[in-house]
């Protein structure tokens, strides 16, 4: 089986910083924008190479996603950056209209997504984003996994033009993917091969995975990891092709299982291929208080979680 | 233009906004008579406007239409000044028609930059086009429309704050100032007091049109406004129409905001109004 390892450990939000900055010296086009979290989104390097194309639009993000929507109007590439929460609920109507709608070329960035972002509780995290951003046509939505993936997938979406939901994190999270890497929008990437189970993961849960899959693998199951990092469009051929060699799947998400990556693929399976699935997802709930690593064990959401449900899906079948 | 053919073409565009609207006994006279005067003197005298359109809309000024239910009067407008042929207008509302009930660019209309209906949205999208021209060095400037009601919505006031803070002066927002939304009387829904004082204490500068279904007052009002531009303070036009201007029975009230007339009052409105350039 391959085996990952890291050496070293960072936020995926640095990733986008790192990304958007390069963006900045190679990409005259792209603008940024941020409602009072320049050093949350680690926007900082953008700002301060690219002053005049950099946007301070202070806690009002509504006028933020209406303001990028304009900025397209000129050829602009707005990247605009928020937390997750503030980046979709709060704007729901305003990136409906003046960005789905309006097929505007704007990229929504969206820091401190899903229960990771800690102790600020509830009210700063959140676990439907994936599915209010899904939903909306012709959106496309990627939950990248670690920093380098990161750093490529905000490169890689100035290129691809159309609106895009980006998400990604606050806590610091092992880097096992290559630097420099080709991030292809809508390509799953298979991880491990396996031939007992699928476990198809996304974002912070992809490293979970893994772990999972070594431990399984010492039981004496091989465990498929895919690495979706897109969720919409979803790589619905690595999915099919994936789960008609190991019969079942486990979907790996920190979102609740209602409307995220795990019930798209449930409409695709349902569709062509159905089988036993287990979701690796918080369960219809807000969250709460805690640190990171207290959160992702009390909500499910780690290792351990994924080889229970791994075991069970592979008894389904 | 001279003043009699821009009423001539007003006049036109009145029976344009009629006869959609009753032909599929839906949509909103009562805005769209209101600024039809306005729309027709933007789009003839004041914008500096390229042949054909692209959406990038470089070296030209650009129109955002906010209240975006006001759909027949820019329709009638744009099909006028030759974006798309007069005749589509007749399409209006219908299945697969590029003239939605709300004006979207999803069905690819020439003219429209942006979707609108979902009120208070459109200033923070012009404030973008606006930053969008000075990052291209394009001296040509955004203009905007709003209903008076829509500034209930508090993403106006977001942005409206914020374009002053940002010095974004190549813009021109237009208040619809008829003093009516579809519950009644704004001063009953909700009052909202000075417009004018509100806008100034926001650091807008802020020019009157008092008589706004009134051609030669308009195109003054909009001399002056665009004379205010660059000067490092966004600028507002409040005009004061008269909902349902041009209508005899559908002036003095809010009645059709949203309502559609039926044969025996088409017939009455298009009497007052007659032909001037040809119907569609």
């Amino acid at each position: 089986m391959k085996t990952y390892t890291y050496t070293e450990k960072k936020d995926t939000r640095s990733g986008f910083g790192a990304g958007l900055a390069e963006l900045g010296r190679t990409n005259p086009n792209v603008v940024a924008l941020c409602a009072d979290l320049i050093g949350s989104l680690k926007m900082d390097a953008f700002k301060n190479e690219n002053p005049e194309r950099f946007f301070q639009v202070g806690i009002a993000e509504a006028n933020m996603i209406g303001i990028a929507a304009g900025l397209t109007i000129g050829g602009k590439i707005p990247f605009t950056g928020t937390f997750a929460n503030f980046s979709t609920g709060r704007v729901y109507d305003q990136i409906r209209q003046s960005i789905a709608y309006s097929g505007k070329n704007v990229k929504i960035c969206a820091s401190h997504a899903g229960l990771t972002l800690g102790e600020d509780g509830a009210t700063h995290q959140i676990l439907e984003d994936i599915g209010l951003m899904k939903m909306l046509p012709g959106m496309v939505v990627i939950n990248p996994c670690d920093y380098n993936q990161t750093k490529a997938a905000t490169i890689a979406i100035a290129k691809y033009k159309g609106p895009v939901y980006l998400r990604f994190g606050r806590p610091s999270v092992p880097i096992f993917t290559p630097k420099n890497q080709t991030f292809e929008i809508g390509k799953a990437i298979k991880l491990t091969e396996g031939s007992d189970v699928t476990i198809a993961a996304t974002g912070h849960l992809v490293w979970e995975a893994l772990e999972a899959s070594k431990e399984l693998n010492a039981k004496g199951i091989s465990a498929e990891v895919l690495n979706f990092h897109t969720i919409k469009p979803l790589d619905e051929k690595a999915l099919l092709e994936s789960v008609a060699k190991t019969g079942c799947i486990v979907s790996a998400e920190e979102h609740n299982h209602l409307g995220g990556l795990g019930e798209s693929i449930a409409r695709v399976l349902g569709q062509n291929a159905p089988a036993p699935q287990e979701f690796v997802a918080t369960n219809d709930t807000f969250g709460e208080s805690g640190t990171p690593a207290q959160l992702m064990k009390k909500y499910g959401l780690d290792a351990s979680s994924i080889v229970e449900k791994a075991l069970k899906a592979i008894r389904r079948k | 233009m001279s003043i009699t053919e821009l009423n001539d073409l007003t006049t036109q565009v009145r029976r344009d906004i009629l006869r959609m609207v009753h032909k599929v006994n839906s949509g909103h006279p009562g805005g769209s008579l209101g600024c039809a005067e306005f729309l027709v003197a933007l789009y003839t005298e004041i914008m500096n406007r390229k042949e054909g359109f692209d959406m990038n809309g470089i070296e030209e000024d650009l129109f955002f239409l906010s209240n975006g239910h006001i759909s027949p009067v820019i329709y009638s407008v744009l099909a006028r000044s030759g974006y798309f042929p007069i005749e589509e207008l007749n399409t209006f509302r219908l299945l697969d028609s590029r003239l939605q009930g709300h004006p979207t660019t999803h069905e690819g209309l020439p003219g429209i930059r942006i979707a609108s209906g979902s009120l208070g949205q459109g200033l923070s999208v012009a404030i973008g086009a606006a930053h969008a021209k000075k990052l291209n060095n394009d001296s040509n400037l955004v203009y905007s429309l709003h209903g008076d009601g829509e500034l209930q919505e508090g993403q106006n006031w977001e942005a409206i704050m914020y374009a002053s803070a940002k010095n974004v002066d190549n813009i021109i927002a237009t208040v619809d100032l008829n003093g009516k939304q579809i519950d009644g009387a704004t001063d009953d829904v909700l009052n909202m007091g000075s417009l004018k004082a509100k806008f100034e204490a926001f650091d807008w500068t802020v020019i009157e049109v008092k008589k706004g279904n009134d051609i030669s007052s308009i195109l003054e009002g909009m001399t002056s406004a665009k004379k205010a531009t660059g000067k490092g303070k966004p600028v507002c036009v409040l005009l004061e129409t008269m909902m349902g201007n041009g209508v005899d029975f559908m002036m003095h009230t809010h009645a059709w905001h949203g309502k559609a007339p039926n044969d025996k009052q088409l017939e009455s409105a298009l009497e007052q109004n007659p032909e001037t350039l040809g119907d569609y």
